[in-house]
C-alpha cells in the first residue's frame, strides 16, 4: 500500500476545497481599482476589405472611454507563430501577419475590427453598436480543397496562394512506400473527415490587463495554461515588453484543453490599453464570442492506404491529408498536423515503410491549432479506421489483426522517426478483452436484438507521444521554443517546503500530485508541500501545461530541484553529525548515520539552513532553494486499447454508448484516482467529438454552430460509467519518475472505438456495404447511411 | 437604475441595477463570485443558484425579479462550522470535480436534485443533470458522486 499522500496513494485533492465552496480565484473574479471593460466589434463577414470605420456617434455614447481601432496597433507586432515547418522542397511555410486588430481586412467571422474601452461591460457593448463600419465583402475561401485552386480567392493578399505549406514525411521514403504497395497482396484505402472541434472549457477566456506608473511595469491577469510563454510571446513580439516589466499571472482556470495555450489578441489589447490608459482594462469573452475567436480544433480531410501482404502482416501506409489552419497561423497551429501528425502514423504496429503528406490550408474560418491530443487523435483515428476496414474486407478478426501486427520488441525504431522507449501492446489488449468482457459480446448482442436494437462492438489501440522533447530536437523540426520544465523548490526554516512549477494546473490536480512527489522523496507529510504556480513572478521560466506533459517533464524538474535540496541537506546533516556525508541517510524525514543511532530531524536541518550557527560556512552557503531545469531525452509513449459497444435504434438512427472500456499504460503513477479522472474527461470529448460535436461553416463562411443551441456538447445523459485501468504499467525509461503522461489518452483513443462499434453494428444488421461513416455519428446520418 | 436588496445565504445584499442586469451579475458584483457565467443561452449550468428553494440559472432571470427574494448560493452551502455538506464532502471523496468551473452549478443543482428525490437512480441524475454542462470529468464522478451523497453504495461502480 502506499502512503497516504505518497506516490501511488489516491490522496484527496486540496484544491477542491476552495472551488467547492465558490472561493476560487478564476480570472473574472478579479477586479482591480478603478478598470475599465473593453468589448470588441467583430467582423460579421467571412472576407472583406474594410472601407472605412466611423466611430464618432460611439465616441459620444455614455461611459466611453476610447475607441482603439487598427490603426492604432500600426507600431505594433502581430501576434506570432511558435512553430515554422519546411516544406517536402525544402521551403519554409508561408507565415502571413497577424494583427492584433484588423489592418485592411478582416478574414473571418470573429476577426476583430475595433476595441471600445468603457467604464462599463455594458457601455461598452452598446458603444459598439454604435461603430459604423464600411466593409466590401469578399468571396470567401471555406472548403480546403478549393482554396488550393489556381483562381480561388486569397485568405492573405501578399502570399502566394492559400498553401501554408505541403509537407512530406519521410520525403526519402516516398519512392519506396509507392514500390510497396506495388507489391502488395491487398491494399485497404479509406477517406475521412476528422471534425471541426470547439474546445469549449467552460470558463470563457478574459484578460485584465494593468499597468503601474510609479514602476512602469505591466500586468496581464489570463486564462492561460501557460503564463510564462504568453509573457515570452506578447512581450517580445507583440508590444515590446521586456520581461522585467511584464508579469503574467494565469490563476485558477477553468479548463483549457489546448485552447488555453496560444496567445491571443484580446490579452495584448488589455496588456496595451491599459498603459495607453494608465488604468487596468478587463475583457470577459461572452460564450458567442469564444466560439468565433478561440482556436478551433481537429479539421483535417484524409485518404489513407494500408497495404499487407499474403499473411495480413503490414507492409506499407500512406496517406494524404489536408488541415485547415484558418485565416491566420494560431502559436503552435503548424506543428499539430506535421510533428505532432506524422510521427505517430506507426501506431502499435510493425508497418516498415510509412510516408506522410499534409497540406496545410488558410481559409476564411477561425484559426485551428491544438485541441486535447493535437495531431494524435487525427493519426489514431485514421489508422485504427483503416486497420478495421481491412480486418473487414479479409474476414479476419480485426483484434487478431491488430495483435498480429503489434510492436513486440522495445525501443522500437519506427519508420517515422521516433522511438517507442517502453510498452506492452498485448498486455494492454488482454486487460482489455478483460475487464470489456469481449467474450460476453454475443450473448449482449442477442439481448439487443430482442430489444429491436443493433448492437456493435468497436476496439482499437492507440499510441501518443508525450513531453515533447528534447528542445534541441524540437528545435531542428522548427520549435520557436525549447520544451523543458523549470522548477523551484524553497525550503522553509521550519520545514514546510514552497515548489514553484512552470506547469500550470488547470483541473489536473497539481497541488495535490505534486506535493506526493516531493513528500515522498524526503518522507514527510504532503501537507507540508505547497505548490505555487501561474505566475511569472513566481517560478523562474515555464513552458506550461500541454500535451500531457506536466508530471512527465514538471514532474521530473521538481524531482531534480528536490534532489539537489536533498544533497545540500545530507551535507548540513553531515556537518552537525560530526559523519562523513555517504554515511547520511534520508528517510521518513529523519537523517541518520549509517551504522550509528544518530539522527536528526527534517526540520533541524532545515533550521540549521536559516540559523547556521553550526553550519559548514567555509563549504556551504546558508539558506536551503534550488531550482532545475529539465529537458527530456525523448517523447514519453503512453498506448493502450479501447473497446465501446453501442445501440443503434434502427427506426431514428440514434446511436446510445452501453458500454466503454479502456485499459491504458500510462507507466507509474503517481495519484490514480486523478489519472482516471483525466482518462474519464478524455473519453467524453472523445465520445463527444464521435457522436455530437461539429463546428460547421456555411459556404460563406457563417458560422452555424455559435453556441450551446447548435454545437452539441455531450452531456451527463450521452455518457456511460466508464471502466477504465491502469494496471498494465510499462515505466518510462528516461524520466525520474518513469511515468507517461495521461491527460490526452482519453481522447485520443475514443473516436475510432465508437465508429467501428456503429459500422460493425450496422454491418451485423445487414448493411454490408456500410464501411464508414463520417463523425459526429448523428442519428440523421447514422439513419440516411442505413437507408443506403 | 434602481437600489434593490435580495437575501443571500440568509444575509441581505443591496445594490444598484440596471432593468436588463441578470440575476448572476448582480450576485458575482457584489462579490460572490462563486457563481459562473460559462454561457450566453442558458445552456451550461454554471450560474444555478436556488431561488426560494427552487434551482434556477441565474443568467436566466433579471436581478430585478429577485428582489426580496431568499437566494442561496454556493458560498453559504458549507455546513455552519465550515466544513463541506455532505454533497460537497461527496464531491470531493470521488473526485466529481476538476478545473472547479461547472461545480457550483452541479452543487447547486444536485442539492435541488436530492431535495425533490433523495435516492435518485443513475439514470435521473444523468436526466437531471441535462442543464448542467462539464467539460473535464467526463460525468462519470459527479453522477458517482451524487449517489453516494445520497446514501447509496457506489463501491460497484469502476473507481480508479
Ligand atoms: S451561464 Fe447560466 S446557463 Fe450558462
Ligand atoms: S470540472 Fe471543469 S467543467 Fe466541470
Amino acid at each position: 500500500m502506499p502512503k497516504d499522500g505518497g506516490i501511488g496513494a489516491s490522496t484527496k485533492r486540496r484544491e477542491d476545497i476552495r472551488f467547492l465552496t465558490g472561493t476560487g480565484q478564476y480570472t473574472d473574479d478579479i477586479n482591480l481599482r478603478g478598470q475599465a471593460h473593453v468589448a470588441f466589434l467583430r467582423s460579421d463577414v467571412a472576407h472583406g476589405r474594410i472601407k472605412g470605420i466611423d466611430t464618432k456617434a460611439a465616441e459620444g455614447m455614455p461611459g466611453v472611454v476610447r475607441i482603439f481601432t487598427g490603426a492604432d496597433f500600426e507600431g505594433v507586432g502581430g501576434l506570432p507563430c511558435g512553430w515554422q515547418v519546411t516544406d517536402r522542397h525544402g521551403e519554409v511555410m508561408q507565415e502571413p501577419g497577424h494583427p492584433v486588430l484588423a489592418q485592411g481586412k478582416v478574414r473571418h467571422v470573429g476577426d476583430p475590427i475595433a476595441a471600445v474601452v468603457a467604464e462599463t461591460p455594458e457601455q461598452a457593448r452598446d458603444a459598439v453598436e454604435a461603430i459604423a463600419v464600411d466593409i466590401e465583402e469578399l468571396p470567401a475561401v471555406i472548403d480546403m480543397k478549393a482554396a488550393l485552386a489556381d483562381d480561388a480567392p486569397k485568405v492573405h493578399d501578399d502570399l502566394k496562394s492559400n498553401l501554408c505549406y505541403d509537407w512530406g514525411f519521410v520525403e526519402e521514403n516516398k519512392a519506396a512506400v509507392e514500390e510497396a504497395f506495388g507489391k502488395a497482396a491487398h491494399v485497404t484505402s479509406l477517406e475521412l473527415v476528422n471534425n471541426r472541434l470547439v474546445a469549449n472549457p467552460m470558463e470563457p477566456r478574459v484578460a485584465v490587463g494593468d499597468f503601474a506608473a510609479h514602476s512602469g511595469e505591466s500586468t496581464l491577469y489570463t486564462t492561460s495554461q501557460n503564463p510564462h510563454v504568453i509573457r515570452l510571446l506578447m512581450g517580445a513580439f507583440v508590444l515590446g515588453i521586456p520581461e522585467h516589466k511584464l508579469r503574467v499571472v494565469a490563476p485558477d482556470v477553468g479548463g483549457g484543453f489546448g485552447s488555453k495555450i496560444f496567445h491571443y489578441a484580446e490579452e495584448a489589447f488589455c496588456t496595451f490599453a491599459a498603459k495607453q490608459l494608465k488604468r487596468p482594462v478587463k475583457w470577459t469573452s461572452s460564450r458567442a464570442e469564444a466560439f468565433m475567436s478561440d482556436a478551433h480544433g481537429r479539421d483535417h480531410v484524409t485518404k489513407i492506404e494500408l497495404a499487407l501482404d499474403a499473411d495480413n502482416n503490414f507492409t506499407a501506409l500512406r496517406t494524404e491529408t489536408y488541415a485547415n489552419m484558418g485565416a491566420y497561423l494560431s502559436t503552435f497551429a503548424p506543428s499539430v498536423p506535421t510533428w505532432l501528425h506524422g510521427t505517430l502514423m506507426a501506431g502499435n504496429y510493425r508497418t516498415p515503410l510509412i510516408y506522410v503528406n499534409v497540406k496545410a490550408v488558410f481559409t476564411n474560418t477561425v484559426p485551428v491549432d491544438a485541441y486535447r491530443g493535437a495531431g494524435r487523435p487525427e493519426a489514431t483515428y485514421q489508422l485504427e479506421r483503416v486497420i478495421d476496414k481491412a480486418a473487414r474486407e479479409l474476414g479476419v478478426d480485426p483484434i487478431a489483426l491488430r495483435r498480429q501486427n503489434f510492436v513486440t520488441e522495445f525501443p522500437y525504431a519506427t519508420p517515422v522517426a521516433v522511438e517507442y522507449d517502453t510498452g506492452d501492446y498485448v498486455a494492454t489488449m488482454d486487460k482489455l478483452e478483460e475487464i470489456a468482457d469481449i467474450s460476453g459480446f454475443e450473448k449482449r448482442l442477442a439481448e439487443s436484438k430482442a430489444r429491436g436494437k443493433l448492437r456493435g462492438l468497436g476496439v482499437n489501440c492507440y499510441i501518443e507521444a508525450c513531453g515533447i522533447a528534447p528542445s534541441n530536437l524540437v528545435g531542428q523540426l522548427g520549435a520557436r521554443a525549447g520544451l523543458y520544465e523549470s522548477a523551484t523548490v524553497r525550503v522553509n526554516a521550519t520545514g514546510g517546503l514552497v515548489v514553484m512549477t512552470g506547469s500550470h494546473s488547470h483541473g489536473q490536480g497539481h497541488e495535490t500530485s505534486f506535493p506526493q512527489v516531493v513528500a515522498d522523496m524526503i518522507g514527510i507529510d504532503a501537507s507540508m508541500v505547497e505548490i505555487e504556480h501561474g505566475d511569472t513572478d513566481k517560478a523562474p521560466m515555464g513552458m506550461g501545461t500541454y500535451g500531457s506533459r506536466s508530471l512527465a517533464v514538471g514532474g521530473s524538474a521538481i524531482v531534480r530541484a528536490t534532489e539537489k535540496i536533498i544533497a545540500k541537506a545530507k551535507r548540513i546533516a553531515a556537518h552537525i553529525m560530526e559523519a562523513s556525508e555517504d554515511d547520511i541517510e534520508l528517510k521518513n524525514g529523519q537523517f541518520t548515520v549509517a551504522g550509528t543511532d544518530k539522527s536528526l530531524a527534517w526540520g533541524d536541518v532545515t533550521l540549521a539552513a536559516y540559523v547556521p550557527h553550526n553550519y559548514p560556512l567555509d563549504e556551504l552557503e546558508p539558506g536551503l532553494e534550488e531550482t532545475a531545469f529539465y529537458d527530456p531525452s525523448n517523447f514519453t509513449y503512453p498506448a493502450g486499447a479501447y473497446a465501446c459497444e453501442v445501440e443503434v435504434d434502427p427506426e431514428t438512427g440514434k446511436v446510445t454508448i452501453e458500454s466503454f472500456a479502456a485499459a491504458d499504460d500510462f507507466g507509474n503513477i503517481v495519484n490514480p484516482m486523478i489519472v482516471s479522472g483525466q482518462v474519464h474527461g478524455g473519453l467524453a470529448q472523445g465520445i463527444g467529438q464521435a457522436l455530437l460535436e461539429g463546428c460547421v461553416y456555411d459556404e460563406n463562411g457563417q458560422l452555424l454552430t455559435g453556441s450551446y443551441m447548435d454545437y452539441a456538447m455531450p452531456r451527463a445523459e450521452d455518457v456511460p460509467f466508464y471502466k477504465v485501468d491502469h494496471s498494465c504499467q510499462t515505466p518510462c525509461t528516461h524520466n525520474p519518475l518513469g511515468v507517461k503522461g495521461c491527460g490526452e489518452a482519453g481522447a485520443i483513443g475514443s473516436p475510432p472505438a465508437v465508429v467501428n462499434a456503429v459500422v460493425d453494428a450496422l454491418q451485423r444488421a445487414g448493411h454490408t456495404n456500410v464501411m464508414h461513416i463520417d463523425m459526429p455519428l448523428s442519428p440523421s446520418r447514422v439513419w440516411k447511411t442505413m437507408q443506403g | 437604475m434602481s437600489d434593490i436588496t435580495i437575501n443571500v445565504n440568509g444575509k441581505p445584499v443591496s445594490g444598484p441595477v440596471e432593468g436588463r442586469t441578470l440575476l448572476v451579475d448582480f450576485l458575482r458584483g457584489a462579490g460572490l463570485t462563486g457563481t459562473h457565467v460559462g454561457c450566453d443561452t442558458s445552456q451550461c449550468g454554471a450560474c444555478v443558484v436556488h431561488v426560494d428553494g427552487k434551482a434556477v440559472k441565474a443568467c436566466s432571470i433579471f436581478a430585478v425579479e429577485a428582489e426580496g427574494a431568499e437566494v442561496a448560493t454556493i458560498e453559504g452551502q458549507a455546513n455552519p462550522d465550515g466544513s463541506l455538506n455532505v454533497i460537497q464532502q461527496a464531491f470531493q471523496d470521488h473526485h466529481g470535480l476538476q478545473c472547479g468551473f461547472c461545480t457550483p452549478g452541479m452543487v447547486m443543482s444536485a442539492a435541488a436534485l436530492l431535495k425533490e428525490n433523495p435516492r435518485p437512480s443513475e439514470h435521473e441524475i444523468r436526466e437531471y443533470l441535462e442543464g448542467n454542462i462539464c467539460r473535464c470529468t467526463g460525468y462519470h464522478n459527479i453522477v458517482k458522486a451524487i449517489m453516494a451523497a445520497s446514501g447509496q453504495d457506489v463501491s460497484a461502480i469502476a473507481a480508479e
